[in-house]
């Protein structure tokens, strides 16, 4: 619109006064909900460079004694590194699992109508749906009886109760924006139905892929019920390896809190790549 | 978009139902079966019928226990969803200034869940904490450990803050499919902020907030470990919500055939919202495609 046109209908000087105003009450609700958002993390950040006398000792908002002890002890200890070890081997098990199981099935939902489909999809969903606490106890059974009780793949194996409708929503959103001619036009070619899936089809929906990869990863990596449950030693995640020292060593709470820093940062390292996907991952692709 | 008839694409579906099947089908109909059983030891048990779940409708306790789980969905609810909006309308839309708004937003959102219950464990309290300290030296007791309602009103705190971000990257990404045009003619009718939130930015969003509504209902229903790593359900029961009290009964007491009972319960309910989102989900997408 050309600003000629705009002064004839709208007084500008008004207007603009108005719209300022609103930006700087805007800008100053967002801040008090970042403060809000970030005060937490920032707390345990601090704490967690901080020894734990000078804890108990008061409140600070910087370290007076800056230490690495805390993320020393961590690096140092297997019982503790194993942890984050175990939880990455897991989670990247599931990840590989759910998106390549989940890639052909989401394709069938999106290009084709067949017996059942409708049912299907659903009962997916309400697997993503189903409350962990109550696959707790059959899940121990199941896996104990099969022999995988403490292993990675038997976490692996309950995540996808989850992880694998998920994925298989967030895969059928992506490919629908697909048009259905690049199918055609393939098969027309000669493409028989695998060359074409992986040489003309996957490359189209790579940035689908990532995102639903991203989700499962996520998904799985902040799970911690299940995990804790099926594991004993093994493959004992760091999430249940933190609640477990803490109240055995009488709350050292610099430990605690580097490691719970550290367990944020694998998502942090990801997120920006899916930024503008990360609405369309948590509606399960129905953005 | 048109679908061919063919069946054969239950092929490549298939893996996904055996796998899924594996880790659902198996797992529900043993709970089925303890349902109906009343076991002393793996070799001994009876067949009670329905008996478990005449007693589960009638346990106060978890009767109790199922009310403040909808106290507690709708408090989180009523404060996320309004809270969510008002966030995605004021984050910064072009460039590095959105990315950065986004990833911020995002960050609660991938931390670990027992990792948000140790924050605000933390955070919380009197003596080492921000929250509770900032709390007790502007004159307010406040100690989430032993004050029943303290601990309630922390773990809402704490559910708003771990969880209002999904609700907001839903309304951002909504607002961000609103043509500029739609503004431009509202400009030259002078809507003011509110006439423009009411008629064009609101009835955009819907679709998301459904979403949202139902995502955020389902998964505040199952809340299980950050409350456990708080709380721990406490002082008394006031935090412990269905999860955990079911968990305490399964692991805790195991009382198998009772806690069958109440999962099954439990699932029913969540089988029942699950349903309504998955109908509203369909039903849009077919307006859009037309």
């Amino acid at each position: 619109m050309s600003s000629t046109n705009e002064t004839l209908i709208v007084p500008v000087s008004q207007a603009e006064k108005r719209q300022k105003r609103a930006l700087v009450r805007g800008r100053v609700g967002l801040t008090a909900y970042l403060i809000f958002l970030l005060l937490p993390i920032y707390w345990l950040i601090n704490m967690s460079f901080k020894t734990n006398a000078e804890i108990t000792s008061g409140l600070s908002f910087f370290p007076q004694q800056f230490t690495f002890e805390n993320y020393v002890k961590i690096f140092t200890d297997p019982t503790w590194y194993m942890g984050y070890v175990n939880s990455i081997i897991y989670v990247s098990l599931n990840m590989v699992l759910s998106v390549s199981i989940a890639l052909p099935a989401a394709y069938a939902f999106s290009r084709y109508r067949f017996v059942g489909d409708k049912h299907m999809f659903f009962w997916l969903l309400t697997n993503r749906m189903a409350p962990p606490a109550v696959f707790l106890l059959p899940f121990f059974q199941l896996y104990s009886s099969v022999g995988l009780f403490d292993t990675h793949i038997a976490v692996a194996l309950a995540h996808c109760l989850f992880n694998v409708p998920l994925a298989v929503w967030i895969l059928e959103g992506f490919m629908s924006g697909v048009p259905k001619e690049i199918d055609e036009t393939a098969y027309i070619d000669g493409y028989s139905f695998p060359r074409f899936f992986v040489k003309i089809f996957l490359p189209l929906i790579r940035s689908g892929i990532g995102v639903t990869a991203f989700f499962c990863f996520m998904f799985s990596w902040v799970e911690l019920l299940l995990a804790r449950t099926l594991t004993s030693v093994d493959a004992k995640p760091i999430a249940a390896i933190m609640t477990r020292t803490v109240s055995a060593s009488g709350m050292d709470w610099g430990l605690l809190a580097a490691a719970g820093v550290l367990t944020i940062i694998p998502g942090l390292l990801v997120i920006y790549f899916v930024r503008n996907h990360v609405a369309k991952g948590f509606a399960l692709g129905r953005v | 978009m048109n679908k061919i008839e063919n069946n054969k694409a239950w092929f490549l579906v298939l893996p996904v139902f055996i796998l899924v099947a594996f880790s659902a089908i198996i797992p529900l109909m043993t709970v089925v079966n303890y349902s109906v059983q009343d076991i002393f030891d793996p070799s001994t048990r009876y067949f009670v019928g329905t008996e478990w779940f005449v007693q589960v409708m009638h346990d106060a306790e978890l009767q109790a226990a199922l009310l403040r789980q909808f106290v507690f969905s709708l408090t989180i609810l009523s404060i996320e969803i309004p809270l969510g909006i008002g966030v995605a309308l004021l984050m910064p839309t072009k460039g590095k200034a959105a990315s950065l708004g986004l990833i911020l937003v995002a960050i609660p959102l991938l931390i670990p869940w027992n990792v948000v219950g140790t924050i605000w464990q933390i955070y919380g309290r009197a003596d080492i904490g921000l929250f509770g300290a900032a709390l007790n030296a502007i004159g307010i007791e406040y100690n989430y450990a032993s004050n029943p309602t303290h601990a309630w009103l922390t773990v809402v705190l704490m559910d708003v803050w771990h969880w209002t971000p999904l609700v907001a990257l839903l309304c951002y990404s909504g607002l961000r499919a609103i043509p500029e045009m739609y503004y431009q003619a509202a400009r030259i009718d002078k809507a003011s902020r509110w006439a423009v939130f009411r008629y064009i930015q609101l009835p955009k969003l819907t679709n998301v907030l459904i979403i949202g509504v139902l995502l955020r209902f389902m998964d505040s229903f199952m809340i299980y470990t950050e409350p456990f790593v708080l709380t721990g359900g406490g002082p008394g029961n006031t935090t412990t919500f269905l999860s955990q009290s079911l968990v305490k009964q399964a692991i805790g007491q195991f009382d198998l055939g009772p806690a069958a009972a109440f999962s099954l319960v439990y699932f029913l309910i969540i089988l029942l919202v699950c349903w309504l989102f998955y109908t509203i989900i369909m039903n849009m997408q077919n307006d859009k495609r037309g």
